[in-house]
Parts: C-alpha cells; sequence; structure tokens
C-alpha cells in the first residue's frame, strides 16, 4: 500500500516529454493509481487556467459595460455635444435633450441628503467606535444600522410615498410653499436615512484604528473626552470619515427606485427645494422603456454614462483614501 | 485659579453635553427603520394569507388577488442569479487571494471595485443591449444577468477577504501532502474560509432580493404566471414598484402585502447570515 | 552498507535576486538523522523546502541544481510526486481545522481523493497514531477536530498525517521550537523510532537537541554548507573555524 509506488512511473514533467519508467508497477490498482494522478496533474492545470479566464473575464466585464455604454450613447454625444451637459431644455417630443436639469436634480437630492445625514452617521460612528465599543446595546444599534441597508430601495420609495409625502405636505402648506409632497425635499429625506449606514459604519472602523497611546496622551494632559474626539479623533480619521462621506455620495447618487417614486417626475429645472424634479437615475427609470427614438434612448443612455463615469470616480477616490489611511 | 476651576467644570460640562448629542443621534438613526418596519408590518401582514400567496393578481376593480407570480418569478430570477454569479465569484475570489500581486489581480480587482459601486440602473441599461435586444425582448434570463453582475463584488470581495485571512501554513500543509493546487484550494482552504464565503454569497441575495432597478428594463414584469426564461417574469420589488405607483387601492394593498413579504425575506437573510457565520465559522 | 537516498548537486536557491542558499552539495544516507544547523536566516528552511519543492510556492523565489531522490532528479519530477514521497512537518503544527483527528491523519488520501476501504483507513490510521506516541491519547476522541489538541499532540498529528502517506524521507523544520520542553522530549524520542524506516532531515537552531537526535549535522553559514559530518565529530572536531564559533556560541 505504499503510495510511492505511485511515482515509479511519472518521474518526469510534462514538459520534457520523456517518461522514463524505472519500475514496473506490480499491480492494476497501482497503474490506475498512476494514471489516476497524472489526471490530478492534468486538472490541475485546467484549474489554474480557469482562475485565469475568470478573473480576465471580469475586467472584460467591467470593460465591456463601460463600452457598451460609450457606444450607446455616441448618437446623442454626436447630436448634442457637450451641449447635453448644461442645456436647460429636456423635450423628447422636439428632440431636445439638455441634462442639466437632471443633473442638477442629482445633486440637490445627494447633497441635501447628505447634509442631513452625516451628523447622525458622525454620531453613530462616534458612539460604536469611540463611546461605547462594546456592549450587547452598541453591538444590537450596529447591527440595526447596517440592517438600514438591506432594506431594498423600493420599500423606502413605497413608505415614502404613503408616509412621507402626507407629512411634507401639510410641512410645505405650513411654511406657504406649494403644497405637492413630492420633490427634491422628500427625495433627500429617503437618501438620508438610506445612506446613512455607509458614511457610519465605514467611520466606525477608522475611529477604533485610532491608537490608543495618541488618546492617552491628550487624557494625561487633562483633555475631557469630547477634546480627545475634537483634537485627536477627527483629525486622526479626517481622511477615513471623508472616505465615508463619499461612499453615501456614491450610494446616494446613483439611487433609482426610492427617488424615482417620490420625487415628482418633472424635467422641469426645479426652481426651490421643495420642487419635484428628475435625478439623472429616475429619468433613465421613467423613461427608457418609452424611448421610441434611437437620439431619445441614446440621450438617456448618456445619462446613465455620466452616472457611472462620475460614481467610478467618487468610488476609486474614497477606495484610495481608505487604503491610504489602514497602510499607515 | 478660580477662573481655571470654572473653565474645567465648563469643559466637563461641554464634554458631557456633546456626549449625550451624540447618543442621541446615533439612536435616532434606528426610529425611521423602526417606523418603516412597524408601519410596513401593519400594512403588510393583514393582506398576507394563504390565497394571497397562491393567487394572481386582479385587474383593476376586483379586490382580492394575489401575488403568487411575483413570488415564483422572484425565486427563479434570483436562482438563476445565483448559478451564475456564485461559482463565477467563489473562483474569481480564489484567483485574486491566490496571486495578489500579479498584474492581472491588480486590474480585477480595481474591476470589482468599480463595479461595486456601479448603479443598479446603469447595469439594467448594459443587460437590456447585452440580452434584451439580441433575444428581441425583455426576459427573465435577462434580468437575472442583470443581477448576477449585481451578486459578483460582494461573493468576491467576501470570498478574497476570508481566504486571504487564512494562515499561509494551511496551503503548506496541503501542498507537502501532495495536492495538486486545485485540491489544495477546493479542500483546504475553502472548507477553512467556507463560512465568510458563505456569508458573502447569502448577503449577495439578500442584497439583490429587493433590486428594483436592473429589472425595469430586463424582466420587466409580468401579470400572468410565466415560467420560461425567455419571457417577461414578474418579481417582487417589480410588483411593488408598479402597483405602488398605481392609482388604484386594491393595487396598493397588494404592494402592502408584498413589501411585507419581501421585507421579512431579506431582513431574515440577513439576520440569518449574521448568525450563521459565528455558527459556521472553522475555528483555526 | 549506508546508501545514499538524497543527494544534492550543486543546488542554489533565490528569492528574486537573493541568493539564499549557495552551491550545496550533501550526501544524506538512508534511515539516518540528519541534524541542520546554523545562525538565523543562513538558509536552513530554505534549503529544507528545496528538497520537496516547496520553496517555489513563493512567489518569485527560484532554484537551480540538482536534487537527487534515490536515482531520480527531484527538480525533473512533478512537485505532487515529489512531495509524496518526501514528508514534511512545519515549524508551527498545522493540522487542518476543519478536519477530525481521524480524517487529519489520512487527510493525504481523502484530500487527494484517493478511496480506501473502511478497515485500511482504521489500520492507516492507528498504525500511524502508534508511531507518533498518539495512539493511546486520542483514540477515543478520534472524531474530534484536531485543534482542540495541544501544541505538542497537534505536532505529533501533523507526524502521523506525513508518516500515514509512507514517505521515504521526512522533512522537519525546527519541529519542536513552538513546542514546550516536555513535548519537545515526546518528539524527538519519536526521532530514533521513526528513523528505522525513514530518513529524517531536520532543521534546528538547538544544538543540544541536534546532538541528541542526529547522526550527522550540516552546518550552514550564510547560505553555504560550511561543514557536514558525523555529529559527534561535529561537536567534538570541527573542522572550520565558523562552525567552531557557533558551537561555541561566539557568534549569534
Ligand atoms: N518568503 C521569503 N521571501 C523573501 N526572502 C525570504 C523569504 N523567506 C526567507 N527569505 C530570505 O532568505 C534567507 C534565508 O531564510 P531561511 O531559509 O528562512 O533561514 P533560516 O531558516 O535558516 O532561518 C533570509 O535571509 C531571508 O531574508
Ligand atoms: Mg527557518
Amino acid at each position: 500500500m505504499k503510495s510511492s509506488v505511485d511515482t515509479n512511473l511519472a518521474t518526469r514533467p510534462s514538459e520534457s516529454g520523456r517518461v522514463v519508467s524505472l519500475k514496473t508497477p506490480d499491480t492494476v490498482s497501482s497503474t490506475k493509481r498512476i494514471k489516476r494522478s497524472f489526471r490530478q496533474i492534468r486538472a490541475e492545470n485546467v484549474f489554474r487556467r480557469t482562475l485565469i479566464i475568470v478573473a480576465l473575464a471580469m475586467v472584460a466585464l467591467v470593460l465591456g459595460i463601460m463600452l457598451t455604454l460609450i457606444f450607446q450613447s455616441t448618437l446623442s454625444i454626436k447630436s448634442s455635444g457637450l451641449g447635453y451637459l448644461w442645456g436647460k431644455t429636456w423635450d423628447p417630443v422636439r428632440d431636445i435633450f439638455g441634462a442639466y436639469p437632471f443633473i442638477l436634480g442629482t445633486l440637490l437630492t445627494s447633497f441635501l441628503a447628505l447634509a442631513i445625514s452625516i451628523p447622525f452617521s458622525f454620531a453613530v460612528a462616534v458612539f460604536l467606535g469611540e463611546y461605547y465599543p462594546q456592549g450587547w446595546f452598541p453591538n444590537l444599534l450596529k447591527n440595526t444600522v447596517e440592517l438600514i441597508a438591506a432594506v431594498p430601495s423600493v420599500i423606502y420609495g413605497f413608505w415614502g410615498l404613503a408616509v412621507l409625502v402626507p407629512i411634507v405636505r401639510s410641512f410645505e402648506t405650513k411654511i406657504g410653499v406649494e403644497p405637492v409632497g413630492l420633490g427634491i425635499f422628500t427625495s433627500a429625506i429617503i437618501l438620508a436615512i438610506m445612506v446613512i449606514p455607509y458614511a457610519a459604519s465605514l467611520g466606525r472602523s477608522m475611529i477604533h484604528m485610532v491608537p490608543s497611546n495618541l488618546k492617552e496622551a491628550a487624557y494625561s494632559l487633562g483633555a475631557t473626552r469630547w477634546e480627545v474626539i475634537r483634537s485627536v479623533i477627527f483629525p486622526y480619521t479626517k481622511s477615513g470619515l471623508f472616505a465615508g462621506v463619499l461612499l453615501s455620495l456614491g450610494r446616494a447618487l446613483g439611487e433609482t427606485m426610492a427617488v424615482t417614486m417620490v420625487i415628482g417626475n418633472t424635467s422641469l429645472i426645479p426652481k426651490s427645494i421643495f420642487a419635484p424634479g428628475n435625478t439623472m437615475a429616475s429619468v433613465i427609470a421613467n423613461e427608457f422603456t418609452e424611448a421610441d427614438h434611437p437620439v431619445y434612448l441614446s440621450a438617456l443612455i448618456e445619462l446613465g454614462l455620466v452616472l457611472f463615469l462620475v460614481t467610478v470616480v467618487i468610488n476609486m477616490v474614497g477606495k484610495r483614501l481608505v487604503g491610504k489611511f489602514t497602510n499607515e | 485659579m478660580i477662573s481655571m476651576k470654572n473653565n474645567v467644570k465648563y469643559r466637563i460640562g461641554k464634554s458631557t453635553g456633546f456626549q449625550a448629542l451624540t447618543i442621541l443621534l446615533a439612536c435616532s438613526c434606528v426610529v425611521p427603520l423602526i417606523f418603516i418596519l412597524i408601519y410596513i408590518l401593519q400594512a403588510g401582514l393583514t393582506k398576507i394569507n394563504w390565497h394571497f400567496l397562491t393567487n394572481l393578481p386582479k385587474p383593476v376593480g376586483e379586490s382580492g388577488g394575489g401575488i403568487a407570480n411575483a413570488l415564483l418569478g422572484s425565486i427563479i430570477i434570483i436562482l438563476v442569479a445565483s448559478v451564475i454569479a456564485i461559482p463565477f465569484g467563489i473562483l474569481c475570489g480564489i484567483y485574486l487571494s491566490e496571486n495578489r500581486k500579479s498584474r492581472l489581480a491588480y486590474w480585477s480587482r480595481l474591476c470589482v471595485d468599480i463595479l461595486q459601486g456601479v448603479p443598479s440602473i446603469v447595469i439594467g441599461i448594459v443587460a437590456y443591449f447585452w440580452l434584451v435586444k439580441p433575444l428581441g425582448g425583455f426576459s427573465a434570463i435577462s434580468g437575472s444577468v442583470a443581477l448576477a453582475i449585481m451578486m459578483l463584488p460582494i461573493i468576491i470581495r467576501s470570498t478574497e477577504e476570508t481566504l486571504k485571512l487564512l494562515p499561509d501554513s494551511l496551503r503548506e500543509a496541503g501542498f507537502a501532502l501532495g495536492l495538486p493546487f486545485h485540491r489544495v484550494v477546493l479542500k483546504v482552504i475553502v472548507p477553512c474560509g467556507i463560512s465568510g464565503i458563505l456569508s458573502g454569497v447569502m448577503l449577495s441575495v439578500a442584497r439583490i432580493a429587493g433590486e428594483t432597478a436592473p429589472l425595469l428594463f430586463t424582466a420587466f414584469g409580468n401579470p400572468y404566471m410565466s415560467f420560461n426564461l425567455l419571457k417577461p417574469m414578474q418579481s417582487l420589488p417589480l410588483l411593488i414598484f408598479n402597483y405602488a405607483t398605481s392609482p388604484y387601492n386594491d393595487w396598493h394593498d397588494l404592494a402592502w402585502g408584498a413589501s411585507c413579504i419581501l421585507l421579512i425575506w431579506v431582513l431574515a437573510l440577513n439576520i440569518f447570515t449574521k448568525l450563521m457565520t459565528r455558527k459556521w465559522k472553522v475555528q483555526l | 552498507m549506508e546508501s545514499t537516498i538524497v543527494k544534492s548537486v550543486d543546488y542554489n536557491a533565490y528569492f528574486g535576486d537573493n541568493h539564499v542558499v549557495k552551491n550545496v552539495n550533501i550526501d544524506i544516507p538512508r534511515n539516518n538523522v540528519i541534524a541542520v544547523m546554523g545562525p538565523s536566516g543562513c538558509g536552513k528552511t530554505t534549503f529544507l523546502r528545496g528538497i520537496n519543492r516547496m520553496h517555489e510556492l513563493i512567489p518569485g523565489a527560484t532554484a537551480k541544481g540538482k536534487i537527487m531522490l534515490n536515482a531520480e532528479d527531484v527538480m525533473e519530477m512533478h512537485p505532487i510526486f515529489v512531495r509524496l514521497k518526501i514528508g514534511m512537518v512545519f515549524q508551527r503544527p498545522n493540522p487542518f481545522p476543519n478536519l477530525s483527528i481521524y480524517d487529519n491523519v489520512i487527510a493525504g488520501y481523502k484530500l487527494n481523493g484517493i478511496k480506501l476501504p473502511k478497515a485500511e483507513k482504521d489500520r492507516i490510521v492507528e498504525h500511524s497514531l502508534t508511531r507518533v506516541a498518539l495512539w493511546k491519547e486520542v483514540k477515543d476522541s478520534l472524531t474530534k477536530k484536531g485543534s482542540f489538541l495541544s501544541g505538542g499532540q497537534q505536532q505529533r498529528l501533523c507526524i502521523a498525517r506525513a508518516v500515514a502517506m509512507e514517505p521515504e524521507v521526512l522533512l522537519f523544520d525546527e519541529p519542536t521550537s513552538a513546542l514546550d520542553p516536555i513535548s519537545t522530549s515526546t518528539v524527538e524520542e519519536l526521532f530514533h523510532e521513526l528513523k528505522k524506516n525513514y530518513t529524517l532531515i531536520i532543521v534546528t537552531h538547538n544544538m543540544q537537541q541536534a546532538a541528541r537526535v542526529s547522526d550527522k549535522t550540516a552546518f550552514f553559514y550564510m547560505g553555504e554548507l560550511v561543514e557536514y559530518d558525523e555529529t559527534k565529530q561535529m561537536f567534538t572536531n570541527p573542522k572550520d573555524t565558523r562552525t567552531q564559533n557557533y558551537i561555541t556560541g561566539r557568534f549569534s
């Protein structure tokens, strides 16, 4: 039963091509096992090659996505040129495609959402990273906050439509703007809730990584908890916290369903933050299947391309910042 | 001396104040989630019964009806997406953890990062051009492909991160016994990292279960029961979107019930994953 | 009459441009215990891992020269066959954490997909565990995970795992440096037993251990094989001054 019998025939690598047998196998079973071992070697090569192909396919997939977007939007790029980005009118009937209303809508909703969510996500980050890093309650809070990201966006949209829109409408009546309910502001609130977890969890892990000797140095000089947070933790984790905000921003810019359901869907330039509007993502969601001629469709895809490029850049910058921080 | 003392008191007060504020803000984050949960359970649970789960939606004007087509459609679309994404994702994750420094790994990893940030609606557009147009119409399979693309980064990342953490001594133990590379990976490394890989897979399923945007121009939705992968198919999120934005109360009811099911499904998957990962973890 | 089982001819190993093992020529006789000694970083581990082609698993690592196992050049064999013939035990015990003690012993068969009848497996497990003096301790807990054992037991389990494959040569890389003194002496006793059936090559930087367990000792310094002789000869009457200095503790 010596396994070494296996190897007596297989004494030379496959690439050299020579097989020099030193001993003849004496049993049928050992011949079988030698064959097995050669099969193993072949399987090993197949496996290695499969892995490489899969990794190449991953690159091809992303390149393919990019090229498809570029290729499909050439028609629009040719017909509208750069003016597309700041054209103020979007009128498919007259073949005028200006993306400015949607770009503005996207920026307004996203940055408003960020402004609302940052205090909350930073509070969570500081709470879990510094004040209460352990214990059942912080654990519960951490898991619950992570669940916020798990709720499907269409459910946020539906809830927003049913609950938030009436609330915003009555609020709008109170402050004397046109009470639509749907609009930039409502979208921003929904988005704010949705993106809290991204900045919060990244911020938490960054704050966790602050070396305790830095904090202790400050405490030993008589600093209060808050002063340590402000003058040691925040400066130290600056880039990490910023990266978390970028991740949140990336999510907000690309979020489609919840926004589509509560933003009011109009191609007019929003006059105030309470006005209805459209974001790049929501206009694609709304009009893609209705686009009845090639330039229209291509213009929508160009929106997708812009969205793709912007989110890629934001995410890359965010990742780089995190990478730098964790390497230091 | 006295001013110093006052100053310290002020600083301590300020510190306490900020701590209180932090606690307040942090805890209030979960309030919307709780509201949403309660609201949807209230609005949805009462709608759910056997009839609801096993019947097709009724046309406008008739009350009753169910979401059987969406439920089955969702399951089919997700299953097909998983069949595509799980092997591909795990293999890619294995490549990345086994070839940490190669040039291909660098580019591949970059692409995973990019893909992770791509908005889902953009994936929908791409799937439209890759499958819907060539196949000549909306189809479940195109929806599955779109969702599979969305699953990939999560599976790949979690596989890579998990396997990277395994000690080198494990691989060496395998190689020293004369195991070929594929057996070292499949019989030693993957089983030891199985909890992380599984959790990535389940989280990716949870993530796409609620995705609507990539299905809008791919699976498209279908008011009838369909099992044909080459034909449009209904799914829970699509049903919720279409019925929630309709003006009919009966349809809203269906949408609430569907939301409730989807929400329970997704949250349960997330919580289950969290609990099981710990249990399945191989003690090193 | 002693016959050579492993023989290196002008063996060189590199990490990228870093020339770590330089022109090593050594003859290792069958059924002997060979100790490989030398200061830390002198290339002991690298040389040892060269013998069963583990060296090349490290990205950027290359090797030149010949390593003859019986009459075959290891460098021209497929690594899988080499490693089936030459077993290895590592510095830190590394049982497979996902396998039971039983499965750890027959891991070489099991993970290689070699089907054995149950009785045969039982025989191999008992035999191998007895060989490493672990059978009595674990025979009632064979289904437990290997990682529950103590460090010394784990290391003996790893030796049993290597022994189960019935290799011709066993390589040990500082097998006791992570163990307590009692486990160390148990493992050292094993060497005397194992040498009846196998040839053992043991890297150690513990001189007492080398003196206790080995028949011959090889002394490495800065990647070169400085001296290779009967252990007794080496410790009582070293020829090279560098060996002399090392043995008398004049550098570390
Ligand atoms: N994985 C590695 N990558 C690059 N260089 C290495 C690696 N391992 C060891 N080396 C280099 O090879 C030399 C010899 O190492 P090693 O064989 O481990 O020494 P020893 O086992 O005698 O202490 C060391 O000087 C070290 O710098
Ligand atoms: Mg060493």
